[in-house]
């Protein structure tokens, strides 16, 4: 019955998708995270950063800068495909399925949409151990219920340290809520990713 | 056996659980939501438990097949009719500059606005086409698979409160009067005009049940297809094309595409970044 001991981050089920939420101070936090990705990086990400007015649009120009992963942002029904990451588009809740992304104009949770934990608790159904969630800066408690749904479901977290982050609200609030995988700050909390990655293709 | 292999192996019980409500309710209330997009309906009914105060859907289920006031209750929670007027300016933008110079040549132009929730992208469609003095060659018709919604949408009657962002909107959309000639404020509410009401004709179609009704110019279908799953989608595609006249216009929703439709190459893009296409024969 070892599931029930918690293993070291890395060793249990090499993950299949990364969820990443983040929010206010979330563009220079997530640009810093994804740079540092190794280019042959393989596992699917996801991201929700909630969208101030200042970045509505300009959202994907920006996060691509310096990034070597192609970015999207999602449509309708878009497969998961490795080595890319997909961005929550603007006014729509991002879910996953397995295999692929959907979207919803459900009204707002938490006052967000796209919503963290909207497409962590759907993540969490569909690839349960499968799964890492990343929970990086932010002033708000979205997240957390999302992070607590995907130990629910044997995957892993990783939160920002708070100390380290623009904000540390949101990540303080994911640790409260649960008991997560690790807190690192932004340059280890990509080391780990790269690691993931690496056990993924073994 | 190992436990944990056995553990992965088996089905998850929540999806079967909902597969059988889906079902029980599509064989007794003949409503059919067995191919709406899985994730984001489970979201929903879990919503609805929430509010019922039951932890499972088998007894969600029990509830609702017995009790049609419990039934009623739950279609308002899983059905999503959030909207607004002139939403995506950018696409009503687009649609005032390469749409309704194409149908300008038109004598006579029958729109179909499938999924029309409470209205508000009706009335915005009407101000468009009456602002390009076309209104008077159209007809309207406006359908939704929820009644109630319907009844709203008739009325074209919405909160005050929501006109300050509609008229951003309207502005943005390429609008040039002054969005306030549009409606008449009384107490909390803002009252459309009826002439604006006048080439509509609001009624219930299910896309998931219903078949083709007439032949159209245009078909306006947005944020509507994201809730149904790969199946439905090509059988709402389907029922498009066969439903749209040669060179006929099929707009959809920012975030959508005709990816899942069996018909893409039949299709040309008018305006791609908007997600309005034009049927090639
Ligand atoms: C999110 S609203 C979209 C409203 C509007 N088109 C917009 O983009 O603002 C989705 C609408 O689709 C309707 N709908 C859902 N299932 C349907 C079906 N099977 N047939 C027809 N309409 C349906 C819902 O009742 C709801 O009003």
């Amino acid at each position: 019955m070892s599931s029930l001991v918690s293993s070291p981050i890395g060793a249990a089920t090499a993950p299949a998708l990364i969820v990443i939420g983040a929010s206010l101070g979330g563009l220079r936090a997530l640009r810093e995270l994804l740079q540092q990705l190794q280019p042959e990086f393989s596992i699917p990400i996801a991201i929700v950063q909630h969208r101030y007015w200042d970045i509505q649009h300009r959202l994907m120009e920006s996060m691509q800068q310096g990034v070597r992963l192609p970015l999207r942002e999602v449509e309708d029904k878009d497969e998961l495909q490795p080595g890319k990451i997909y961005l929550a588009p603007a006014d729509y809740h991002l879910l996953v399925e397995p295999g692929s992304f959907l979207l919803s104009t459900d009204p707002p949770v938490s006052y967000a949409r796209p919503s963290i934990d909207v497409l962590f608790e759907s993540a969490a159904d569909a690839y349960g151990q499968r799964l890492v969630g990343v929970i990086l800066t932010g002033a708000n408690h979205d997240g957390a219920a999302g992070a607590a749904a995907i130990k629910a479901k044997g995957g892993r977290v990783l939160v920002q340290e708070p100390a380290t982050a623009e904000s540390d609200v949101m990540p303080a609030a994911a640790i409260a809520q649960t008991c997560v995988d690790a807190v690192l700050p932004l340059s280890e909390l990509a080391t780990q990713l790269n690691k993931f990655c690496a056990a993924s293709s073994l | 056996m190992d436990i944990n292999s056995a553990r992965t192996a088996r089905p998850d019980l929540e999806d079967i659980e909902l597969e059988l409500l889906l079902e029980g309710l599509y064989r007794y209330y003949g409503c059919d939501f067995r191919n709406y997009a899985r994730a984001s309906l489970k979201r929903r009914i879990r919503k609805v438990l929430e509010t019922e105060g039951l932890t499972q859907i088998s007894a969600l289920q029990n509830l609702v097949l017995h009790d049609a006031a419990a039934f009623k209750r739950m279609l308002l929670g899983i059905t999503v009719n959030v909207t607004s007027m002139f939403r995506d300016p950018s696409f009503f933008l687009a649609f005032r500059q390469q749409v309704v110079p194409l149908l300008s040549t038109y004598p006579y132009i029958r729109l179909w606005h499938a999924g029309c929730s409470e209205g508000q992208e009706v009335y915005a469609m009407a101000i468009l086409l009456q602002e390009a003095g076309l209104y008077n060659r159209c007809r309207i018709y406006a359908t939704d698979s929820n009644e109630r919604v319907l009844q709203r949408a008739q009325t074209g009657i919405y909160p005050l409160g929501l006109m300050q962002q509609y008229t951003q909107f309207y502005l943005q959309s390429g609008g040039q009067r002054s969005f306030s000639e549009y409606y008449t404020a009384a107490y909390d509410s803002a009252i459309f005009r009826s002439s604006l009401r006048e080439n509509i004709l609001f009624s219930q179609h299910d896309l998931a049940i219903d078949g083709s009704f007439n032949e159209f110019n245009i078909i306006l279908c947005r944020n509507v297809l994201i809730y149904f799953d790969a199946v439905l989608q090509r059988r709402v595609h389907k029922l498009f094309h066969e439903s749209l006249c040669r060179f006929g216009i099929l707009a959809l929703g920012r975030q959508e595409s005709l990816r899942l439709s069996p018909y893409e190459s039949e299709y040309e893009a008018l305006v791609k970044s908007e997600k309005i296409f034009r049927r090639l024969d």
